[in-house]
């Protein structure tokens, strides 16, 4: 009994203490993004290009891929059980809603985190394992203003078009199935998404993915900064980002769906 | 031949030297376990202190502390006159500019060439142009013989190269400190005889001070002015090489002269180790 309560403690703390190094990280990353160029240690841009490539443009294809196929999931369920109401047209305003609030930003964030965020806290792990984060210190160089803030910056930045492309993929996807079973034309099926779609809505979808992107950041950076143990600790910082990141993005799109829906 | 046998001057030599570095009552901990205890330490201008002990003696420790990569618990560490300990992070940054460091494994930055290495430095502490980065950093690979090698990436050079990229990136800056964390490990007897001399020709050529952590007993006699001996996170000595190879210290003799551990086992302290409880309760 003792024993499960100390381990319970040690797990607060450490819970604690992970949430407390999270927001450090976070402030510091915005500190160095906002006010380095003060200090003439600005954040560097080819580094964030960089990353905005690897983060970006290297997960449009499987974004684009996932997107279209939930989108044509979605529209293949919607209109099974809208049938026997005789409302299936009714679909096109479900799956437009479902896709820009919840699907593409939740799919997307997914997708980067376990492809993005993992090859964050990898290449982290593997720095902190062959000191070469010791060697930026050294140099200079602040780690969290080398690695983290470009990687967050980057990654706010592209998580939102990324997603915009996976709500378009998402109803494109719906569309060509309902032509297929209604024969709805696929443009009209476009326009009438558009039109039920608001700019709240848009902007529920890319805020989500905002939020996203930041907890993708903090929890693979962390991990990464952490590893211990060598190449099996790489692995298990870059297996328990991967977890965490989509759990801390299952949650905490609860919780934002939660309130927004009572504002 | 012994380092203070040979013709080249040594610190004493040098005109007008003072402390490069100050160890002053250094106390650190991890896990709760003392890992250097009271260790004080003085190294000049000039001078190369070569800092020697067994495996977790504490060595790399200290240089760690003295690179102002962990704050200690108690005590205080002066480069170049100031206390790094009580720096904050801008203040460590401006101090890195002369301070050069060249880890055991290199560290050198896997997605860089080789160049790109080089030029970091250059790069965060400068406004140079991309031209007279190339050419100084084509300077440095020069002195650490490594020109030709700019354009290839750490991955595609062998264990010697490795570490003399990764002076040539601790030396970019003509730094006032040079620290090496086992310059000799893992290296074959004439590379590492290759390294030494380069150790020895930065010195005289530049005038730099330089810590070498090392267990290698050839390379520390060949290149060190003085040498401290560490053990169990204490000082046992700190002398020059005759000095410590005159010592009459057991634990010494034992490092210097390969000789296995003596110490006798307290029975209790074992017992306790193993059980985690205490045998006299």
């Amino acid at each position: 009994m003792k024993h499960t309560i100390e381990q319970l403690g040690k797990r607060t703390v450490n819970a604690l203490e992970e949430l407390g190094y999270a927001a450090s990280l976070l402030y510091q990353s915005l500190y160095w993004l906002v006010l380095g160029k003060l200090h003439r240690q600005p954040v560097n841009l080819p580094l964030i290009a960089t990353q905005m490539m690897q983060v970006g443009v290297s997960a449009t294809l499987i974004v684009v891929v996932l997107c279209f196929s939930v989108g044509m999931m979605l529209a293949i369920q919607g209109l099974e059980t809208l049938k026997p109401y005789g409302a299936q047209t009714q679909v096109v305003t479900g799956i437009a809603l479902a896709v820009t609030r919840e699907f593409a930003a939740l799919i997307t964030g997914i997708i980067v985190a376990g492809r993005s965020g993992s090859a964050i806290a990898a290449r982290i792990g593997t720095m902190q394992e062959s000191q070469e984060i010791d060697a930026l210190r050294v140099i200079g160089i602040n780690p969290v203003r080398y690695l983290a803030a470009p990687a967050l910056l980057a990654m706010v930045l592209v998580m939102p078009v990324l997603t915009l492309f996976g709500m378009f993929m998402g109803m494109f996807g719906a569309s060509v199935y309902t032509f297929y079973e209604l024969g709805m034309p696929i443009e009209i099926y476009m326009s009438r998404s558009f039109e039920v779609i608001s700019l709240s809505d848009l902007l529920q979808g890319l805020s989500k993915s905002m939020l996203f992107a930041l907890l993708i950041v903090l929890v693979s950076v962390i991990n990464g900064f952490q590893v211990k143990g060598g190449a099996e600790g790489v692995g298990l910082a870059t297996t328990r980002s991967v977890v965490m990141s989509i759990s801390a993005i299952v949650i905490a799109d609860m919780i934002f769906t939660f309130f927004i829906t009572r504002l | 031949m012994s380092r203070s046998q040979q013709s080249t001057p040594t610190y004493k030599d040098m005109q007008g030297s003072s402390l490069a570095i100050r160890v002053s009552d250094l106390l650190t901990h991890y896990d709760g376990r003392v890992i250097l205890n009271n260790v004080s330490l003085e190294v000049e201008q000039g001078e190369i202190m070569v800092i020697m002990g067994g495996s977790g003696s504490g060595k790399s420790t200290l240089l760690r502390y003295m690179l102002g990569l962990e704050k200690p618990s108690a005590g205080h560490i002066e480069l170049l006159g100031k206390d790094i300990t009580c720096m904050n992070d801008n203040e460590l940054h401006h101090m890195m500019k002369n301070i050069g460091v060249s880890f055991q494994g290199g560290a050198l930055f896997g997605s860089m060439t080789v160049a790109e290495n080089i030029q970091l430095p250059l790069k965060e502490h400068t406004k140079l142009d991309q031209k007279t980065m190339q050419i100084m950093s084509q300077m440095k690979l020069e002195v650490v013989n490594l020109a030709g090698f700019e354009n290839l990436m750490p991955s595609q050079l062998s264990g010697g190269m490795v570490k003399r990229a990764a002076l040539a990136r601790a030396i970019i800056l003509d730094p006032r400190l040079l620290f090496f964390d086992e310059p000799s490990a893992g290296l074959d007897p004439v590379v590492s005889a290759e390294l030494d001399e380069l150790i020895l020709r930065l010195r005289d050529a530049m005038n730099m001070t330089i810590v070498v952590v090392t267990h290698e007993l050839d390379s520390a006699f060949k290149i060190a002015d003085r040498i401290t001996i560490l053990d169990r996170g204490e000082i046992l000595m700190c002398g020059t090489v005759d000095e410590v190879r005159n010592s009459d210290n057991q634990r010494i003799y034992n490092l210097l002269h390969r000789q296995p551990r003596t110490d006798t086992v307290n029975v209790d302290e074992y017992l306790q180790r193993l059980t985690g409880e205490n045998v006299n309760d």
